[in-house]
């Protein structure tokens, strides 16, 4: 009888809730569609259809070349988008690598004992005691220009912050009611973590992992801008942004202003996925 | 008694964390596979072996690492930072040279980001719900992932090549002698990289201050204070304000950190002569000696934000100064 009861009201909440939060999973598989297509097309494209070519130099936006060319006549729309792609890509492998410290580095602190947790959180002090992009200047610099050097950088410097928010998560998790009273009924550390501690640091996980992408991205801009990341014969949007630096007094505005837009388009996507994603796992958020 | 020792334990960890950062920088560097050599003699003026020893006997390249640190932190102690290989200075100078121009950008950033990165906070929950909230939520959401340099970018486009109202480049005007620049062109030069920094650095601390502020007004206390028949602006003035300065002032100094990077960015687009565009020159000329001394320079600099943040907690909030003597 009160199973019943139980399951007509668990139903009613279900149903009542499915509006929104379709609506909210519709927006997050919007946006990664987009992504995904970015990426997809970096891959895709053919190098000669953003060769040089002389003819068509300089031109204003159309509909043929939608983000115009540039002095040489190469496409802008294509060299935005491989630029995107590439972005894209050494954001995913060093957020990835990053968040993979931050969770060992995270558990780690929080469980392996008091002189541990203090030598992370010194070294995370360290970290953030050098302004962030001198840092990564100087690490991508060390391993040489190019892709690599990029990842690597970004990879080493973005995990302070997500694994002070997991250490933070199990140093909770454990102490609380139930993970005590679970030790006390004599489960096994492994039942424990698996069963209590991981269903809490997962949800945390992931939706600082995909939100740890939009820093990468911009951090991968930003030092290739600088000349310490991508190569110049690479298209990226650093490099891209940092050519039009040349052509501004010219006039050229849509070298600056669509592929740094267009940038901002991804980064913004990315912020969607994340706090989206936030919303439907926090409990407390959920049926908001 | 307690403050003391609270002041002596964040001074020992701030000494720690420099030395790092010095060792980390400094093995760094040593990794890098590029010649500083290769880097210094350009392909342009070709100089012979034996002028190429005699260069690296006068760095002290062919030194062994160790020997380098060791000499290095020794002249240190005495204020000494070894001389810059691509600019032929004292590295303190030109770090002093450079410094003044950088604080001043980072200084008037700073204050400017911050106060009206609070005021809009503020306004935006005060007003929540409303057309102006959005607005300004919708403000902070894009700046805050947008790059810094093409917000620099547009706004050199904007302001200098389509209105022309401020200067393109620069620090200074070009072809004026240093001692016959005034305040004011330098106080012209630096609108636009100091407006870069300012518009987007409010982001963080308006979306922080507008958060915390919600959750106040939210509070039984707003709402008590709302039934007595205090105004919205009484009710903020007398309750949010002392409740959300503290975490905007940590904010605020915590954000030095990422002001260092974006005056880094900002000064290359600008062409703006101060720190970061040194730091970048010294990163691409390998040039040791500047460039570590600019890392402990930056750290220092963020330490010290850090630690003002960390004794103006005592000063803000009276619950801290408390625990504190009766600790």
């Amino acid at each position: 009888m009160s199973n019943t009861i139980c399951q007509t009201i668990k139903k009613s909440t279900f149903f009542w809730q499915f509006n929104l939060r379709t609506r909210t999973l519709a927006a997050i598989a919007g946006a990664f569609v987009i992504l995904t297509a970015i990426a997809a097309a970096g891959i895709l494209i053919d190098p000669a259809s953003y060769a040089p070519q002389f003819q068509q130099k300089n031109l204003a936006p159309s509909l043929t070349h939608p983000f115009g060319t540039d002095w040489m006549g190469r496409d802008m729309f294509i060299r935005t988008v491989k630029g995107l792609s590439t972005s894209l890509w050494i954001g995913l492998l060093a957020a990835t690598v990053s968040s993979v410290i931050a969770v060992i580095m995270g558990v780690a602190a929080a469980t392996m004992g008091r002189r541990t947790d203090s030598f992370i959180l010194w070294l995370v002090d360290l970290i953030q005691g050098i302004p962030h992009l001198i840092l990564l200047m100087l690490i991508s610099f060390v391993l040489g220009k190019g892709m690599f050097g990029v990842w690597m950088g970004v990879a080493l410097t973005h995990w302070p912050i997500l694994a002070r928010v997991i250490r933070a998560e199990v140093l909770a998790v454990r102490n609380s009611q139930y993970v005590l009273a679970a030790r006390k009924l004599g489960s096994s550390r492994w039942k424990i973590a698996v069963k209590h501690i991981m269903p809490h640091v997962v949800p945390q996980y992931i939706v600082g992992l995909i939100l740890l992408f939009p820093h990468a991205i911009l951090h991968e801009a930003s030092i290739t801008f600088l000349g310490f990341g991508l190569l110049p014969r690479e298209p990226a949007v650093g490099i891209i942004l940092s050519e039009s630096m040349r052509y501004l007094t010219a006039g050229m505005w849509w070298l600056t202003v669509l592929p740094g837009a267009s940038l901002l388009m991804m980064v913004l996507l990315f912020d969607q996925i994340g706090e989206n994603l936030r919303t439907l796992m926090n409990p407390s958020s959920a049926q908001e | 008694m307690h403050l003391a020792a609270y002041i002596g334990r964040t001074l020992i960890r701030g000494v720690g964390l420099l030395v790092a950062v010095v060792l980390v920088t400094f093995v760094l560097v040593q990794a890098s596979p590029i010649d500083p050599m290769e880097a210094y003699v350009t392909a342009e003026n070709p100089v012979s072996q034996e002028q190429r020893d005699a260069i690296a006997a006068y760095w002290g390249l062919n030194d062994p690492p160790l020997e380098r640190l060791e000499k290095w932190v020794s002249a240190l102690a005495h204020g000494d930072m070894g001389t810059s290989m691509y600019y032929r200075q004292p590295v303190t100078e030109v770090i002093r040279v450079h410094f003044m121009n950088s604080l001043m950008l980072m200084a008037v950033a700073w204050i400017l980001s911050g106060f009206f990165g609070f005021v809009l906070g503020v306004v935006a929950a005060a007003y929540q719900h409303t057309r102006v909230d959005k607005f300004i939520k919708v403000y902070c959401l894009l700046i805050a992932s947008a790059p810094t340099f093409w917000i620099g970018l547009l706004i050199l486009m904007v302001f200098a090549v389509w209105l022309g109202w401020f200067p393109l480049a620069l620090g200074t005007p070009i072809g004026k002698e240093a001692a016959a620049v005034t305040l004011g062109d330098r106080l012209y030069h630096l609108v636009l990289p100091a407006l870069t920094l300012s518009v987007t650095g409010i982001s963080q601390i308006a979306l922080h201050t507008r958060q915390k502020l919600i959750d106040v007004l939210n509070s039984d206390y707003a709402v008590f204070a709302a039934a007595r028949g205090e105004t919205k602006w009484q009710i903020v003035y007398h309750h949010g304000l002392r409740n959300i300065l503290l975490p905007a002032v940590t904010l605020q100094f915590g954000s030095i950190s990422e002001l260092f990077g974006g005056s880094v960015l900002a000064e290359t687009v600008f062409s703006y002569t101060g720190l970061g565009y040194v730091a970048v020159v010294a990163g691409t000329k390998l040039d040791l000696p500047l460039l570590l001394g600019i890392a402990l320079c930056s750290g220092f600099f963020v330490f010290v934000g850090n630690l003002t943040a960390n004794l103006l907690y005592p000063l803000i909030d009276p619950q801290i100064r408390e625990g504190m003597t009766h600790e």
